[in-house]
């Protein structure tokens, strides 16, 4: 017993001289309250995660391989989900090719170029609150313009209900947030590293590509992987354009540009289909999609979170 | 600089650098405006897309058609009310989830977590944020209800109003929390030190001085998600039974209607036949009409959040 011990009962007389009372109890309840609040809230990703997977199991227990790998079916027992995870690979795909580029060109020049003007104002809160429009609004978008209005492009033999019309509708809806998120972190990037490379005769360009760039591509990289997973598991939008929610063929001998032009299904969009039909067959079909998407989604989202936490950087 | 050399001394020309040089930055400039400009082309894209729609169909319709009880497109039958009351009634339960859940949430972790934990339990909840809502519709549909909804208010109905609403509310939650806990965490420590200082215990310093400081962000908070849950599409679509018709009532335990699920279920439904019954319109275009309605009403929300978010910022 050194001097610890009474040093500890020392303070604590001279706490409860000072409040008063034995023990802060409002204060305890008030602490537990709040940490009842988190835990909740994550436990319900566990009951979630935990419920989906006891309804898939005789799913998943016996024909996984078949489940992945098998098409669309009338048939419970026979249904598999290869279509969706492939036209959701093929509509992600789209989404990185049109977003990815358009959105970090669009963030380098408000965050970078644009002076403190009212248009550049302007546009910025535009794109603020392009982020918070509603996604099924973006489908309405996509149906009047790439469904309706471009059909002979996108989709001519299938009422424009195609994975373009699909991919370019989900590039859109990911836009804004693309580039609120690269805007973020160019923003992080300190002033300093700009004015030294000014300072030895960059031009703009030149300090944007090979000093802001490099120390903003983490930041970039997580947020648009972030909203990538978003799109993947993005439904609403995809009902809208079109997207099979029933019976689908795919025939094999078909060229790039007819695929891109034909009809299509994805994985949240099958989710939702199934999750219609009744029965203890389809019922764990559903779950099983729900599995195969939320690891997906679950394991792309940790990747990117952690990534981002190994290269935070503090200036 | 390749045309600059010493013995011509200091020119106006060589200080500008090489042409081929300067032309690139313009090209690239130009690149980068354009991009940008392309955000401005599709929200001008949205509002004329569901306007010059919105309009075809309200001229075509009788306004009469817009207040008869009962929400069925089939039949002619547009009532707004309907889907606005269902609409409200899901935001409002989930908000009634999200604000005690998402607030507690980010006052533990602004306030009271340590660094460490911290670090571990925010991945967390932004994995949370990650989860489809497709997968919250179905989990409404198979767990909340029949376990929470149907034993807890001992109702029968499979698809109800509760249970989609406690669906978008846990969708909502990490939403919530997040905005919340940034503008908790935005309060300078000097505020905190001063409360200490005078004796103040760490509820209190929560409570009285953190939580009043940041107030204007939790506002913020509470209204995005509100304008979240307006949008929410798919928990509804699965968990509330949205199907082609609703009629108007206020029962949460009762199947209902949203915005969202109206337009949904035009969508996937096969309605879009102009016939006698529905009072020659053809109820596909009431969609657009309901998509411009949910639009500006989510841009007004989220242009006032906006304001109480800058708010915050301009204090300290």
């Amino acid at each position: 017993m050194s001097a610890v011990a009474p040093m500890r009962q020392v303070s604590t007389t001279v706490q409860l001289a000072l409040t008063g009372k034995k023990r802060d109890l409002y204060g305890r309840v008030f602490q537990a309250g709040l940490l009842l609040s988190l835990l909740l809230s994550l436990a319900i990703l566990i009951v979630l995660l935990g419920t989906a997977l006891v309804d898939a199991w005789p799913v998943l227990s016996t024909r996984l391989v078949d489940f992945v790998t098998g098409n669309v079916s009338r048939l419970d027992s026979r249904a598999g989900v290869r279509q969706g995870i492939v036209g959701s690979l093929i509509l992600i795909g789209f989404v990185a090719v049109v977003a990815l580029p358009l959105g970090i060109a669009a963030a380098i020049y408000l965050q970078e170029y644009a002076r403190d003007t009212r248009l550049n104002r302007l546009l910025i809160t535009n794109i603020r609150n392009l982020a918070g429009v509603p996604s099924i609004v973006y489908g309405i978008l996509g149906l009047v313009v790439f469904v309706q209005t471009l059909r002979g492009l996108t989709g001519p033999d299938n009422f424009g209900r195609s994975f373009i019309s699909g991919g370019l509708t989900l590039a859109v809806l990911v836009l804004p947030i693309i580039v609120l998120i690269t805007m973020e972190a160019l923003r992080a990037v300190p002033k300093s590293i700009r004015e030294a490379a000014y300072g030895v005769g960059a031009t703009r360009w030149e300090v944007v590509r090979s000093h802001v760039l490099p120390y903003a591509a983490p930041g970039i990289f997580t947020g648009t992987i972030l909203s990538l997973a978003r799109a993947f598991g993005e439904t609403a939008p995809l009902l809208l354009v079109g997207a099979v929610t029933g019976y689908l063929s795919s025939p094999t001998d078909r060229s790039p540009l007819e695929i891109l032009q034909g009809a299509y299904t994805a994985l949240p969009t099958q989710i939702f289909s199934w999750s219609r039909l009744a029965g203890e067959g389809w019922k764990a079909n559903t779950a099983a999609a729900i599995i195969v998407l939320l690891v997906i989604i679950l394991v792309v989202n940790m990747a990117a979170i952690l990534l981002r936490n190994r290269y935070d950087r503090r200036w | 600089m390749a045309t600059m050399t010493a013995d011509q001394g200091l020119t106006i020309r060589g200080l500008r650098g090489s042409p081929r040089r300067r032309r690139k930055e313009g090209v690239i400039r130009g690149v980068l405006i354009a991009a940008a400009g392309i955000s401005l082309v599709v929200s001008v894209g949205i509002v004329v897309a569901l306007i010059g729609k919105a309009i075809t169909f309200l001229t075509s319709v009788d306004l009469g058609q817009l207040w008869t009880e009962g929400w069925r497109p089939r039949s002619g039958q547009f009532d707004v009310p309907t889907i606005l009351i269902g609409t409200i009634e899901v935001s409002l339960i989930a908000m009634v989830i999200a604000t005690p859940l998402g607030l507690g949430a980010a006052m533990y972790l602004s306030e009271y977590a340590n660094p460490k934990t911290r670090r571990r339990l925010k991945p967390i909840l932004e994995t949370l944020a990650g989860i489809p809502s497709v997968v919250l519709g179905y989990f409404a549909l198979t767990v909340i209800n029949p376990y929470v909804v149907q034993d807890l208010f001992r109702v029968t109905s499979t698809f109800t109003i509760m249970a989609a609403g406690i669906g978008v509310g846990i969708l909502t939650i990490p939403l919530v929390a997040s905005v919340a806990e940034d503008a908790m965490y935005a309060v300078p420590n000097a505020l905190r030190e001063g409360a200490y200082g005078i004796g103040a215990r760490r509820h209190t310093v929560t409570t009285k001085v953190v939580f009043p400081a940041a107030v204007s962000g939790i506002v913020a908070a509470l209204i995005l998600g509100f304008s979240r849950a307006l949008g929410e599409t798919m928990v509804v679509a699965i968990a509330a039974g949205a199907t082609g018709s609703a009629t108007r009532h206020l029962n949460p335990f009762e199947p209902g209607q949203t915005m969202t699920g109206a337009i949904s279920s035009l969508a996937i439904g096969s309605d879009s036949v102009k016939s006698a019954s529905s009072g020659g319109v053809n109820p596909f275009d009431s969609l657009f009409f309901v998509g411009l309605f949910l639009f500006l009403l989510t841009l007004i929300l989220n242009t006032i959040s906006e304001r109480f978010v800058r708010r915050v910022r301009r204090d300290y």
